[in-house]
């Protein structure tokens, strides 16, 4: 990969480094890299700009085993050939950019990403649907406002009897804007806005944005600062994760360890509220610094409950595991093979649970070091090995906390730095962070323009790329498969959506 | 089965004997502000760094906090150079009038918002059923709902229950902004409950858009559905809620 771009994932890129390439250098480089085992991070059009007739295409790019990121750019363009057919990992990003205004031409599924059906104006079009026809098929619609507490989208189950043969997801009904709103507001605030991408994510998507701000402005961290944002993150991860678990254990009607889980989220949110003040983790993470981290006594009041949570959280997950219906009830149920994790991109729980061992700690941990854990992993791509890559997490993310909490009480005499005073951003970069929340790998990339503010900014929420698994995995399963299915998955609606 | 139960033991009896006992709230934890008297003059400060508009000051120069607006990052009160801006512990934020989310300087610092107390027949004070709709909320909202129904809270113990289908509905609970997209599922949802039908915002976005009051992508809850409780906070917490839906029990529906 000799003719691409590529930077430490640590530092940024000059924009005016990356050649314009014309569409078919642009893509046989990009074809080369997905080739030899890149896996894309972003895939989008920079806006347009008053001289030019079309908009430059920009790729990302991860090595993860050398820790490097790639770029590549385009001249303006007005269409481009999708490369989906060989390489569907890219087949949402190229969607987005055909919803942006980019023609597609070849895209197998060139269906809307962010405009839901509902806004379909009378007259217009239908939306296009995926349809599975035939004299025996039936199709059973759902939402976009479900039967629970649960963020909207609609959903068609394609069935022959009782096998679902595809499952059509269209989502962008939470579409706000965010992304738009990023360019509008000012830095002071964006922060904020970032712990709303997704509730339950605060905290990763709030890291994402500080990174990226911190990478731009080349500023380096206190040790005080980083294991805050550790500790704040594993947080996070266990409470989604031993929720996750219980709400597995309830789609499959084991009820104590539901019931039990429910509760046990809500003592390490606790615990994320005694740091911050909010029970998500809000208003903590802000670019240069937190707002707030532990003395050497709320230390260890929150060891004592780690302590608390951990032994709870392991009793109430073994009743789960030894109980022979719920074992049989997650296996072979919603199964993704690895092969077909690795052409969809999936990230996160969901690849990992199927043998693919991406994990941005790991590949892109905060400073550039080695982690002394190995990427939890599963290899049946079960709703079972989603469970067992949890179970195995929750454990490592206990044993993060408690370090955390250790090097925080000795840290006790650092003091926590003020927030810095924001200096305006750098001219044309390109800036990339990744943070593995619990649902996995978030991205955000930032590219700025001549007049030191952001030329366009993109996040990328896990779930952009792991609802296509889901669909997949419920193929050859029933309608009653899909609560289990979805949990297991618990995928974002508003960090899909923007 | 005898591992289930020994495991049931150890996780003990949960549930907090609410509203007799108080429950616990960290240490850092926002609740109602109080706007002490300033020298506030020309000093705006409190004004500029307020993320969604939430401080403005009156005809008088008096400062008003609209926890309607309200996200409660505490920026005002960290600014402050006079340290005017307090917020309390006091978690029973919920109104039942927009007006009451107002928070005047100098006014004395209420403990609650006053409740709607007319002696009349309660009509839900035993059996009070929810549907809700998540409109562009971004799930903290919807999950700290959600956790009303685990065994610390337990919802159900208080006749309030959230149903699967409007029709089983005696109010609407909405989170979120109101995306373009799911207005009219919103609006189609409310009349699909039979009237009298409340209505509740919860959630800062879903009282005034929050964060979003500027993205053309966000309609908010339309005006000519009548709002009956609103619960601030980004999210509020679930006590917050809570206190919130009991409030619906103890006085009469106006519509």
């Amino acid at each position: 990969m000799q003719n691409i771009p590529s930077f430490s994932y640590l530092h940024t890129c000059s924009l005016d480094s990356l050649p314009r390439e014309n569409e078919a250098t642009f893509l046989a480089l990009l074809g080369q890299a997905l080739k030899e085992g890149a896996r894309p991070l972003a895939y989008f059009a920079l806006p347009k700009m008053a001289d030019e007739t079309g908009q430059s295409l920009l790729a990302v790019l991860a090595q993860d085993g050398q820790r490097r990121l790639l770029a590549l750019r385009s001249i303006p363009l007005t269409s481009v050939a999708s490369l989906t057919p060989s390489f569907p990992a890219l087949h949402l990003f190229e969607r987005a950019l055909n919803e942006e205004g980019m023609e597609l031409r070849g895209h197998p599924w060139c269906k809307p990403v962010r405009v839901a059906p509902d806004l379909r104006s009378p007259g217009s079009p239908p939306f296009p649907f995926f349809r599975t026809t035939g004299s025996q098929v039936h199709e059973v619609a759902v939402g976009p406002v479900h039967a629970g507490i649960i963020e909207p989208g609609h959903f068609r189950f394609q069935c022959a009897g009782e096998e679902v043969i595809h499952l059509e997801i269209a989502l962008g009904y939470q579409h706000r804007g965010l992304e738009a709103l990023v360019l509008k507001k000012p830095l002071e605030t964006l922060p904020m806005l970032f712990e709303c991408t997704a509730g339950d994510t605060s905290i990763g998507h709030a890291l994402a944005h500080a990174l990226i701000i911190e990478r731009l402005q080349n500023r380096s961290l206190s040790a005080r600062v980083s294991e805050t944002r550790a500790l704040a993150l594993e947080l996070e991860r266990l409470a989604n994760h031993v929720g996750d678990l219980g709400a597995i254990a309830g789609d499959t009607g084991f009820l104590p360890t539901s019931a039990w889980n429910g509760r046990i989220r809500g003592d390490i949110l606790t615990m994320t509220a005694i740091l911050t003040g909010n029970r998500f983790g809000r208003n903590l993470v802000v670019p240069g610094t937190v707002r707030r981290s532990p003395d050497a006594k709320t230390c260890s009041d929150l060891e004592e409950r780690r302590k608390t949570a951990l032994r709870d959280a392991r009793g109430a997950i073994d009743c789960m595991m030894k109980s022979p219906s719920v074992l049989e009830r997650m296996r072979e149920t919603g199964k993704v093979s690895a092969g077909m994790a690795k052409k969809l991109g999936l990230v996160g729980v969901c690849a990992r649970a199927s043998g693919i061992p991406v994990d941005a700690r790991k590949n892109a941990p905060f400073e550039d070091e080695t982690l002394p854990f190995a990427p939890a992993l599963a290899e049946t791509g079960d709703v079972l090995g989603r469970v067992q890559v949890r179970i195995r997490e929750v454990e490592t993310s206990f044993a993060m906390v408690e370090k955390s909490l250790t090097i925080l009480s000795a840290l006790e005499r650092e003091p926590v730095p003020p927030r810095p005073p924001l200096r305006p951003l750098p001219k044309n970069t390109l800036a990339v962070s990744q943070v593995e929340g619990f649902r996995g790998e978030i991205v955000h990339v930032a590219v700025t323009n001549a007049e030191n503010a952001f030329l366009t900014y993109r996040v990328i929420d896990p779930s952009f790329h792991n609802w296509m698994g889901l669909a997949v995995a419920l193929r050859g399963n029933q309608i009653s498969d899909f609560p289990l299915c979805n949990k297991s998955f618990n995928l974002s609606y508003c960090g899909h959506d923007l | 089965m005898f591992g289930i139960l020994k495991e049931r033991l150890h996780q003990k009896y949960r549930t907090l004997d609410y509203p007799a006992k108080e429950p616990f709230l960290p240490p850092h934890f926002k609740g109602r502000p109080s706007i002490a008297p300033c020298s506030a003059g020309d000093c705006r400060v409190c004004q500029e760094v307020c993320p969604t508009g939430a401080v403005s000051r009156d005809a008088g120069g008096h400062i008003l906090l609209d926890l309607g607006r309200c996200i409660f990052c505490g920026l005002c009160e960290e600014s402050c150079p006079e340290h005017a801006i307090a917020f309390s512990r006091t978690y029973r934020l919920a109104a039942r009038t927009r007006e009451e989310l107002i928070v005047r300087q100098g006014e004395e610092n209420r403990t609650e918002p006053s409740r709607n107390t007319t002696k009349g027949r309660a009509l839900f004070s035993k059996s009070l059923t929810f549907r809700q709709v998540s409109a562009g909320g971004c799930a903290a909202c919807e999950a700290d709902t959600n956790v009303l129904n685990t065994l610390l809270y337990d919802l159900g113990r208080f006749g309030i229950s959230f149903a699967a289908s409007p029709r089983h509905a005696d109010g609407l609970v909405v989170t979120g902004p109101v995306t373009t997209a799911m207005q009219r599922a919103l609006v189609d949802t409310y009349l699909a409950l039979p009237a009298p039908r409340l209505l509740v915002a919860l959630g800062t976005c879903a009282i005034s858009r929050g964060l979003f009051a500027d993205s053309p992508e966000c309609l908010g809850i339309p005006d000519d559905m009548k709002i009956d409780l609103y619960i601030p906070g980004c999210p509020p917490n679930p006590w917050t809620i809570l206190d919130g839906f009991l409030s619906l029990q103890q006085s009469p529906v106006r519509n």
